[in-house]
C-alpha cells in the first residue's frame, strides 16, 4: 500500500511510520504546517508546529529512509480549527480543537490530498485500533493501552475516513514501549516530551488568548436564582465547571466553593452555584456521526446500552441512548445511569460499546436534576 | 533526472580536481613561511582567474563564503559607508524580485538601521521598470544610499537592465550593487563594463563547491566591513581564506567562462525544447518571465489549479527533480514574492514550478520530464483543491448541520 505518514515531529508518529515501513508499505512522511508564523524552538511540552518539530520529523524520515515533505494547511487550519474555536467560545460553548483538527484537517484535507496524489491511507501515531468485521466493514476501537487510548479524539471519524486510516500503535502495551522502540530504531525523538496543550496557544494561557480575540464586556455573575453576586470581565472566556478566577468576594451561604454552571453569552452572564449542581443526567447531542456503520439499534430507531465519554481522558459512564430527529437531522439523546459533573455545551460525547466506538455528537445541552431553576427545561447557551 | 541546476549544479571536473589537490595540502595563505607562500600563491592565482572570468581587476575580488555573505557585505557595507559620509543617505532602492539574501538584508537595515526602502516594481515579465527608478532619482537622489538590482532573476530567469540602471545612477554618483549569482557563468558578465560598485557571485552555481563565493568591489568604492578579525581581503572581509574552495571556484569559473558561448547556446536550445514540450503536453501551462531575454537554463511555469508542492512531489516520485522556485519557510512553499510582484494572484503563484538546466543536462532529461508531466499534472490538479475545500463529508459539514 502507498501510505502517507503524518509526522508531527513527536515520538508516536515517528514509531508509527517506522512500523508502516516495516510492514512493507511504501511510506512517505508529511509534516503539516498549521501555523502561519511558526515559532523556532519548542519549549517544554507546549505547542507543536514549531520549526524544530518540522526538523525532528524530517530527521526521523531520514533515519527511516523515506521521503519527507511539508504541506501547508495553515489556511484550512485557521478557518476550520482556530476560527471555529473562537466562534464556539464566543457562543458560550467549550470546543475540542484536537477533534476538530482530526475531523477537518488530518482525516479530511490531508486525507483528500493524499488520495488525490495516489496514496491509499493516512497513518498517524494515535493510540486507537481499526478492525474489520466479517464483511470487511471497519470499526474503531480503543487502543490496547487504555491509559494512552485516543479513540475519543478520533470518535468523529466517519466510515469513509476510517477506510483510509492506519494506526500502527493500536496494540502497543504502553508509551514506554514506544519510547524504547524509538530508541532501538535510533530515532532521536525517543525522549522528546509529549505535547498536551492546544498547539495554537503556545503559552497555554487559553483565557488570555481568547481575551485578545473575543469582545469581552464586563457583566454579571449570578446564582441559579438570578441574583447578582459579582461581576466578570467577559463571559466568553469561562468554561462550565471552572472554579478558579471567579474572584467572588463573598463566600456562598454554605461556605463551599462555587463553580461555573452555565454561560449565557446573550445576556453576558455567568451562572455559578455549588458543585452538586454541575451534575448532569441527560445529554443532547447534535452533529451526530457514526464511526463506521451505525449499529442495528440506530438503524431500527430503538434504544441501546452504551458508555458515554465527554472528554479525552474522562471516565466513561454507563448510559442508554437513542436517536431522535429534528428537521431531518439526527439528535443523539443519552440518559446517564450515574450523573456526570461539569459538562459544557460544545463538548463532544463519544458513545462506546465495550471497546468499540459507535459514534459521537456535539453537546447542545445537558440536563441536571439538581438545578431547581431549570426544572424540565433543557439548559442550552442561547435557546432558553 | 536533475532539473534543478539553479539551486546547485554538480561540480565540474576541473573544479573537483583543484579541490581535491588543494585539500591534501596545508598552509595558511597569511603565513610567511613556505607553506603559507604556496597557499598564498594558489589564492592569488585564483583571484586573477576569477577577475579574468568576471571582467574585473584582481584587487577587486573579495572572497566570501558564498553569495549570501557577498550580498550582506555589499548592502550593509555600502549603506553604512554612504550614511557615514552623509547622514541624509538612508534610502535604499531595491527591486521587488530580489533573492532573500538581498531582500532580507535590506529589510534588516530598515528594521534596525533606520533605512527606508523603495521597492522598485517590475513588469509582467519580471523586468524592473526604469521609469520608476528615474522618478525616484528625480525625487531625491541626495538621500539615496544605494541601489540594488539583481543581474538575472533566479526564479523566472528575467535579465535585468543593469547597464541602464548604472547609467542612471552614475549621473548622481549613487553606487549600484547587483546579485549576479544566477547570471555569472550563464551570461556574458563584465564587472568593469557594468558600471557597478559591487557584484556578488557564487561558486556552486557554476560548477564550483558550495561554501565559496566572492564580492567584486570597485577600487574606488567605500565599504564598511561586516565581519571583523585578522584583516584579510583588504580589511573588508576578515577570516582565514579557504584555499581549496577558492582554487576550485576559480577552476570552475575559468572552465565555465571558456565554454560560455557554446554551452549557453546548447543549454538554451535544450531549454526551448523543454518549453515547447511542456506547452504541448500541458496546454494550460503558462511560461513566466520573458520568452527571449532570459537565463539560458531557466524554464519557469505556472500550472493552473495545481499546488507547486504537489507537482514537485509527483515529479520527484517519477524521478524528476524540480523546484517550486521560491524560498521555503520551514519547508513550506509560500507564494513567490517574484510572481506576486509580476502581478500574479496568489492562486496563480501557488502553481509555480521551475525547471533549470545546466552543464550535465541533455535531451534525455527533457524527454523524461515531458513524458512524466501529463500524469503528474492531472493528479496535482486533483489534489489542488484539497488544501482549500474538502469534499469529505463529516459531522460538522453535513448538509443542514447547524
Amino acid at each position: 500500500m502507498k501510505v502517507l505518514a503524518a509526522m508531527s515531529g513527536g515520538v508516536d508518529s515517528a514509531v508509527a511510520a517506522a512500523r508502516a515501513v516495516e510492514a512493507g508499505h511504501d511510506v512517505v512522511g508529511v509534516h503539516l504546517a498549521l501555523s502561519r508564523m511558526p515559532g523556532t524552538l519548542r519549549t517544554g511540552s507546549r505547542g507543536c508546529c514549531t520549526i524544530e518539530d518540522s526538523r525532528d520529523a524530517w530527521r526521523a524520515c531520514d533515519i527511516l529512509g523515506i521521503p519527507y515533505y511539508v504541506w501547508d494547511f495553515s489556511e484550512r487550519f485557521k478557518e476550520d480549527v482556530v476560527d471555529d474555536f473562537i466562534a464556539e467560545y464566543a457562543a458560550g460553548r467549550t470546543p475540542n480543537p484536537c477533534m476538530r483538527c482530526n475531523e477537518r484537517i488530518k482525516f479530511a484535507a490531508l486525507l483528500e490530498k493524499a488520495l488525490a496524489l495516489g496514496f491509499d491511507a493516512v497513518c498517524t501515531g494515535h493510540y486507537a485500533k481499526v478492525i474489520e468485521d466479517k464483511d470487511g466493514n471497519r470499526e474503531l476501537h480503543r487502543a490496547a493501552d487504555w491509559a494512552k487510548d485516543q479513540s475519543y479524539v478520533l470518535g468523529v471519524l466517519t466510515h469513509e475516513q476510517l477506510k483510509h486510516s492506519m494506526f500502527p500503535l493500536a496494540e502497543t502495551p504502553s508509551k514506554a514501549e514506544v519510547r524504547a522502540e524509538a530508541e532501538r530504531r535510533g530515532l532521536s525523538v525517543a525522549n522528546k516530551p509529549d505535547s498536551h496543550d492546544i498547539c495554537f496557544i503556545p503559552d497555554g494561557d487559553t483565557r488570555g488568548w481568547l481575551e485578545e480575540r473575543i469582545d469581552m464586556t464586563e457583566g454579571d455573575i449570578v446564582d441559579v436564582n438570578g441574583e447578582r453576586i459579582g461581576s466578570h470581565p467577559g463571559a466568553n472566556a469561562f468554561t462550565v465547571g471552572q472554579r478558579k478566577g471567579l474572584k467572588l468576594g463573598t463566600p456562598a451561604d454554605d461556605g463551599k466553593p462555587r463553580f461555573v454552571l452555565e454561560i449565557r453569552p446573550k445576556e453576558n452572564k455567568v451562572v455559578v452555584g455549588p458543585e452538586r449542581m454541575l451534575a448532569v443526567d441527560q445529554l443532547r447531542g447534535i452533529k451526530v456521526s457514526w464511526a463506521g456503520l451505525p449499529i442495528g439499534a440506530v438503524e431500527r430507531g430503538g434504544e441501546f446500552d452504551c458508555m458515554a465519554q465527554v472528554r479525552a481522558h474522562g471516565d466513561p459512564v454507563d448510559a442508554r441512548a437513542w436517536i431522535e430527529h429534528d428537521d431531518g437531522r439526527q439528535i443523539l439523546m443519552v440518559r446517564l445511569v450515574e450523573s456526570m459533573r461539569g459538562v459544557a455545551p460544545g463538548q463532544t460525547v463519544v458513545v462506546y460499546q465495550g471497546t468499540r466506538v459507535l459514534g459521537q455528537a456535539t453537546l447542545d445541552s445537558a440536563r441536571s436534576l439538581q438545578r431547581p431553576d431549570l426544572a424540565a427545561a433543557a439548559l442550552s447557551p442561547d435557546g432558553r | 533526472m536533475y532539473l534543478d541546476h539553479a539551486a546547485t549544479t554538480p561540480i565540474s571536473a576541473p573544479a573537483l580536481a583543484a579541490l581535491t589537490t588543494e585539500l591534501s595540502r596545508s598552509g595558511n595563505p597569511s603565513s610567511l613561511h613556505g607553506s603559507g607562500r604556496r597557499a598564498r600563491r594558489t589564492v592569488e592565482d585564483a583571484r586573477e582567474a576569477i577577475a579574468a572570468a568576471a571582467g574585473a581587476h584582481p584587487s577587486e575580488v573579495i572572497f566570501t563564503s558564498g553569495g549570501t555573505e557577498a550580498d550582506n557585505l555589499a548592502i550593509k557595507g555600502l549603506y553604512w559607508a554612504r550614511r557615514a559620509a552623509d547622514p541624509r543617505r538612508t534610502r535604499i532602492i531595491c527591486s521587488a524580485i530580489e533573492h532573500p539574501a538581498v531582500q532580507d538584508t535590506v529589510e534588516w537595515l530598515q528594521k534596525h538601521e533606520g533605512a527606508s526602502v523603495i521597492w522598485l516594481p517590475v513588469d509582467a515579465e519580471g523586468v524592473v521598470a526604469l521609469g520608476a527608478l528615474q522618478a525616484e532619482l528625480d525625487a531625491g537622489a541626495a538621500e539615496i544610499a544605494l541601489i540594488t538590482v539583481m543581474w538575472a532573476n533566479s526564479e523566472v530567469g528575467s535579465v535585468q537592465p543593469v547597464h541602464e540602471i548604472t547609467a542612471l545612477a552614475a549621473a548622481h554618483e549613487i553606487p549600484v550593487h547587483t546579485d549576479a549569482v544566477q547570471a555569472f557563468g550563464s551570461l556574458p558578465v563584465s564587472f568593469k563594463d557594468s558600471g557597478l560598485a559591487t557584484m556578488a557571485i557564487s561558486g556552486h552555481k557554476i560548477g564550483g563547491p558550495v561554501g565559496v563565493g566572492a564580492l567584486l568591489v570597485g577600487r574606488a568604492v567605500q565599504l564598511t566591513p561586516v565581519q571583523h578579525g585578522g584583516g584579510q581581503e583588504r580589511d573588508i572581509r576578515s577570516g582565514t581564506l579557504d584555499t581549496a574552495g577558492i582554487a576550485a571556484f576559480a577552476a570552475a569559473a575559468d572552465d565555465v567562462v571558456t565554454h560560455l558561448s557554446g554551452e549557453s547556446a546548447r543549454i538554451a536550445a535544450l531549454r526551448d525544447t523543454l518549453v515547447a514540450g511542456v506547452e504541448r503536453v500541458v496546454p494550460g501551462a503558462v511560461l513566466r518571465g520573458p520568452r527571449g531575454n532570459r537565463l539560458p537554463g531557466n524554464a519557469h511555469f505556472t500550472f493552473p489549479g495545481c499546488e507547486g508542492d504537489s507537482l514537485l512531489f509527483l515529479l520527484d516520485l517519477a524521478g524528476i527533480e524540480s523546484s517550486t522556485g521560491s524560498a521555503c519557510t520551514a519547508g513550506v512553499p509560500r507564494p513567490s514574492h517574484v510572481l506576486l510582484a509580476m502581478g500574479l494572484t496568489e492562486a496563480e503563484a501557488r502553481g509555480a514550478q521551475r525547471f533549470s538546466l545546466g552543464h550535465t543536462s541533455d535531451a534525455q532529461d527533457v524527454d523524461a520530464l515531458v513524458a512524466a508531466l501529463p500524469e503528474a499534472y492531472r493528479r496535482a490538479r486533483q489534489a489542488g483543491m484539497a488544501g482549500h475545500v474538502s469534499s469529505i463529508q463529516t459531522a460538522g459539514t453535513q448538509v443542514g448541520a447547524s
